[in-house]
């Protein structure tokens, strides 16, 4: 006997605990397989670009922050460099070595929260997700001591940084420095050969290379289908062509790829910050001639940033005065979630929403 | 498939599950009689004698003390702190803010020999119920007058709550967090066990002497 089955379209979201965000996705199933899925966002649009255009250049600098709010400290960073190029200041060694520190610690953070969420819609719920977020949390301490707020950082200005780091800084940064390798390790343990996730996640939505760098993803999504494209190695920002570091490749270009990826890079990230803690000298934060409202020439700059997430970058065009004309963020995991229908189609539901969470998307950033 | 690997999971999560715990329990904690009895200076003995009935709760783990939360100095929490014998009404504070919440009416003062020239202060409100807390009008005050405070508990039960009026502003304790103000950070200043008494300390410039304020203030005229 044969049963007689007919496809069925369910609505995933807007407030679906799965999504990360406010993301809602128009599903057909055709039993437990996906055959058709269209993304629709903006239920998150805050018209940021529109708000920058009202906003001195200082200003902004707040709503970069709102954008991808797990990674606060890179947007800053991004913003900051379109305007110093805008107006061609020379920012302060001091400052861009703490931004520097500031941002890969955050690269850390996010990654931390990618992976855990990854291995939460895995269904390994809790354990590995808390001890991200607990590492997550001494991160976010630092950046507490740094500028006063963990997540919402507003850290950085147009030369610089806004402040020094205080002086218990340091050496909290040395505690962390060296037990973050171990919690890495651990999570390495307790999850990259574990035989249920190498199950459900190796050769599951595995996207083609080529496809990629068409749909011009970027981020560890294209470095885990084995392209070596980083923006701190290609295009070098702040002081990245002084340090050392290596890019992890992988080329399954699957959901484990992708987890893999992210995991390596955090113990990348370390090896940037101990060459940043040694290479930092005093002086300065920001030069002292930068004034507090800022006024470039007219023109226009664009400056990208390797974020956790992918290249993030930052086009603004200036009339002279002293609120951008037009600001536009390339931002990454809008970018990153085009391929979203190629990935999902003809996999299973289980499987949906671990890949969805592999690309790793912030929503902030995704409307803005 | 051995699930080899899974055992050694099972392994990390143990190592875990001995070591001390990160979290804090927020805002109160659970405390065990001997814990309820140390929160209030007794022995155990003393708190079953004095408080039968708490200590019975104690006993029972119902039973919570009071749990702070440290932040750092740079904390940018909810409430103000604002000197007004600094302010001189300028209102950077208030067009600098980029959701422009600060709301300042002001009369002109009179011609005060020690501080120059100022503008009455009739209304500072700020309302923190749409306050990102970015510390942009802490830059703009170029008098040090007003401060981001270092507390954070503020909750209410309506929005009209969440306005700080002038004259909370007045009252409160001047705890300010080192946020953009270097000058408490080099003394070490620690805003969460003491408060600026004298409205000098808070500036970022040495306090003048009378003589160089004569100087700057009525040789001038
Ligand atoms: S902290 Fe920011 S949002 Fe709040 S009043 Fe000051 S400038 Fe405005
Ligand atoms: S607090 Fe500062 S910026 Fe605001 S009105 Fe007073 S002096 Fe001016």
């Amino acid at each position: 006997m044969t049963l007689k089955t007919e496809p069925i379209t369910i609505n995933i979201g807007p407030q679906h605990p799965s999504t990360h965000g406010v993301f809602r996705m128009r599903v057909t199933f055709d039993g437990e397989t996906v055959v058709d899925l269209e993304p629709i966002f903006g239920y998150l649009h805050r018209g940021s670009e529109k708000l920058a255009e009202e906003r001195t250049y200082t200003q902004v600098v707040t709503l970069t922050d709102r954008m991808d709010y797990v990674a606060s400290m890179t947007n800053n960073q991004g913003y900051i460099l379109a305007v110093e190029k805008l107006t061609g200041i020379e920012p302060s060694p001091r400052g861009v070595w703490l931004r520097m520190i500031a941002a890969e610690l955050q690269r850390i953070a996010s990654h931390l929260v990618a992976v855990g969420f990854l291995i939460q819609d895995l269904g390994a719920w809790g354990t590995p997700l808390i001890y991200a977020m607990r590492e997550r949390e001494k991160i976010l301490d630092l950046f507490e001591m740094l500028c006063g707020a963990r997540i919402t950082n507003s850290y950085l200005r147009p030369g610089g940084v806004f402040m020094d780091a205080p002086d218990e800084f340091w050496p909290a940064l040395d505690i962390l420095l060296a037990d973050l390798p171990q919690r890495i390790d651990e999570l390495d343990q307790l999850l990259t050969n574990n035989e249920i996730i190498v199950a459900r996640t190796i050769n599951v939505a595995v996207v083609e290379p080529e496809a990629m760098v068409n749909a011009s993803i970027t981020g560890p999504m294209l470095r885990a289908g084995g392209v070596d494209w980083d923006l701190r190695h290609r295009d070098p920002y702040d002081y990245y062509d002084q340090v050392e570091f290596e890019r992890p490749l992988h080329t399954a270009s699957d959901n484990n790829a992708r987890y893999w990826v992210r995991l390596q890079e955090m113990r990348e990230s370390i090896k940037i910050v101990k060459q940043c803690i040694e290479r930092i000298e005093p002086g300065p934060v920001r030069p002292p001639e930068v004034p507090f409202l800022v006024r470039p020439p007219a023109g226009d700059g664009y400056a990208a940033v390797e974020a956790p997430k992918g290249e993030l970058g930052f086009y603004l065009v200036s009339d002279g005065g002293i609120a951008p004309y037009r600001c536009h963020v390339r931002a990454p995991s809008l970018i990153n979630l085009t391929l979203l229908r190629e990935m999902l189609v003809g996999g299973m539901v289980a499987d949906m929403f671990v890949s969805f969470g592999s690309i790793d998307i912030n929503m902030g950033e995704v409307d803005r | 498939m051995t699930g080899l690997n899974l055992l050694r999971a099972l392994f990390v999560t143990m190592k875990n599950f001995v070591r001390a715990p990160f979290t804090v329990q927020y805002p109160d904690r659970r405390v065990g009689l001997v814990g309820a009895a140390k929160a209030e200076g007794k022995s155990p003995l003393g708190l079953i004698r004095n408080n039968p009935k708490r200590a019975i709760k104690a006993m029972a783990m119902l039973a919570t003390v009071p749990e702070k939360v440290p932040q750092n100095k740079r904390f940018r929490g909810n409430e103000f702190t604002w000197l007004e014998t600094r302010c001189t009404g300028c209102a950077s504070c208030a067009k600098y803010c980029p959701l422009g919440i600060i709301e300042i009416v002001t009369h002109p003062g009179g011609i005060d020999v020690q501080e120059g020239e100022s503008y009455g202060i009739d209304v500072f409100d700020i309302d923190i119920g749409r306050c990102m807390f970015c510390g942009l009008c802490v830059e703009a005050c170029p008098y040090d007058a007003l401060h981001m405070g270092a507390t954070f508990e503020r909750s209410t039960y309506t929005r009209a709550g969440l306005v700080i009026p002038v004259d909370e502003l007045r009252a409160a304790p001047k705890t300010p967090s080192s946020w953009f103000r270097p000058q408490f950070e080099e003394r070490g200043f620690n805003p969460f066990e003491e408060q600026v008494e004298n409205h000098h300390e808070a500036g970022r410039h040495e306090q003048p002497t009378p003589e160089e304020l004569r100087q700057r203030w009525v040789n001038q005229r």
